[in-house]
């Protein structure tokens, strides 16, 4: 079925992404989201500092996964996505709006096999694939002890 | 019928009315003063956009009902189409209306199949007066073939967007009529092998020069008998790949050659990517401001060739290629 000529001839004449604009857009955004990650830490840090670092980690992830989802259902953070790209999409921020997404757009069918059921269908294989490599990272320390240790 | 054309020999297919509503983007657009009516929001007040879909769907039938002082009882049937699965909104359209219905599938070239059938119906004396009508929205849309709205994710360039609107056409056995549809060639399925999702200019290409040079060949006639060549949603960048690719073979496209999907935004300022595309972008486009272009004499003879690329989320999914078809229709002006 495939024309090899028609193929060759619309790759050359259809108009292509501009891949240096959005990298630096991407930079630029992701940069951003990083910055805005580590000003909420260490505002974190000098008002409570007598908890470990490790928890405030979790309590920086936390607020900013709660930011991105208020942004999602007030509909601003697929505008930061169509101009920042990966940078928004990369980050934890990102993860979050991709589960905010598609709950939100399958409520309507109901909450157990619209909204529960659908909640993961883009951010599902990050959650599967991140499971895997952390077993695969598992056996791995588990048959040369040390091997992950610093 | 030879080669794929049909003659409609009795000359008596006409065009009684129109009607469209268009979406708050579309009557933004370049066309929007042509539009029937236009929507200030596209939720309508509804629960679901699907629902806001229907809506629109029987309100425009409900207007050229309206509009022509019909009812019900004087439509023999309604051809109608959209691109949501199982065609539910133009189901659960009709079944506000007492009237027998036949739904069409092609894909955003559902309005051109619904119209040669129609015609096959009044041309042979079976009907007298039937409706085509076909809707897509946006939202909808978007959400079956693509990514939730709220998704922070980027459109590629070759990307189009799905017209919100829908629009019918009452046809009538009347020899009196200003517009007539005079013949058409029926499409066939044509797949080159373009596996880009976004790239659905691409796909449809091929089946639009295949369904012109069909058209061109079996009227013995050149692309210039026409005052306006329109193909349905090819966007921007695949019609003037068309252009290109059709004059090889000997037909020239020139200044009366023109998209429904890139007459119906303002691409670059409307943000909308290759332009429009949808079951409902060459229906509008044709309903609102061609017909009105034909009705003021300022266009004689068009062609109508809405495309459709035949694609489900499966089948991409599952790496199929995708095929496209278009259908040419010939209407002309008394």
């Amino acid at each position: 079925m495939e024309n090899k000529e028609y193929l060759k001839t619309v790759r050359k004449e259809m108009p292509k992404s501009k891949h240096a604009l959005t990298m630096v857009r991407a930079f630029l955004t992701g940069g951003l989201i990083c910055v805005i990650g580590q000003a909420i830490f260490d505002t974190l840090k000098y008002f409570m500092p007598l908890v470990v670092e490790e928890m405030i980690h979790q309590y920086t992830i936390t607020i900013l996964i709660l930011i991105t989802g208020i942004l999602t259902g007030i509909g601003v953070y697929d505008k930061i996505g169509k101009f920042g790209g990966a940078g928004s999409i990369i980050s934890i921020t990102g993860f979050a709006n991709s589960v905010v997404a598609p709950a939100i757009e399958h409520k309507r069918e109901g909450y157990i096999l619209g909204l529960c059921a659908n909640m993961f269908t883009i951010a599902g294989p990050v959650i599967v694939l991140g499971i895997a490599a952390s077993v695969i990272v598992g056996i791995l320390a588990m048959i040369f002890p040390g091997l992950f240790l610093r | 019928m030879r080669n794929q054309t049909i003659y409609f020999k009795n000359n008596d297919v006409g065009i009684l009315e129109t009607a469209t509503i268009a979406g708050p983007k579309e009557g933004e657009g370049p066309l929007g003063r042509y539009f029937h009516n236009v929507l200030k929001d596209d939720l309508l007040k509804q629960k679901s956009y699907e629902k806001a879909e229907t809506k629109i769907h029987i309100s425009v039938i409900k207007n050229i009902l309206n509009k022509t002082k019909l009812t019900p009882r004087d439509i023999d049937c309604v051809f109608a189409g959209d691109i949501l699965d199982e065609m539910i909104v133009s189901s659960f359209a009709m079944r506000e209306f007492d009237i027998p219905f036949i739904g069409v599938y092609n894909a955003c070239a559902s309005f051109g199949e619904a119209l040669i059938n129609a015609s096959c119906m009044l041309d042979s004396g079976y009907m007298n007066r039937v409706i085509c009508s076909t809707s897509s929205h946006f939202s909808t849309a978007e959400r079956q073939y693509r990514f939730p709205l709220e998704l922070g994710n980027q459109r590629t360039p070759l990307s189009q967007w799905t017209v919100t609107g829908a629009g019918c056409t009452l046809l009538e056995k009347n020899k009196n009529l200003p517009v007539k549809i005079t013949c058409a060639t029926i499409g066939k399925v044509v797949d080159f092998g373009v596996r880009d999702v976004n790239d659905m200019g691409a796909a449809m290409t091929p089946a639009a020069m295949d369904t012109l040079i069909t058209h061109f060949e079996n009227t013995k006639r050149k692309p210039d008998y026409y005052d306006m060549i329109l193909t349905g949603d090819l966007g921007d960048a695949a019609s003037r790949l068309l252009k290109k690719l059709i004059k090889r073979q000997g037909y020239d496209l020139d200044e009366n050659y023109n998209d429904c999907g890139v007459l119906i935004y303002n691409r670059e300022a409307q943000q909308v990517g290759q332009g429009g595309s949808g079951t409902a972008c060459s229906n509008l486009v044709f309903n609102a401001y061609i017909y009105d272009k034909m009705l003021q004499g300022d266009l004689k003879r068009v062609l109508l060739v809405p495309t459709g690329a035949l694609i489900s989320k499966t089948s991409t999914l599952q790496g199929e290629t995708m095929p496209g078809i278009a259908h040419a229709i010939c209407l002309e002006a008394v």
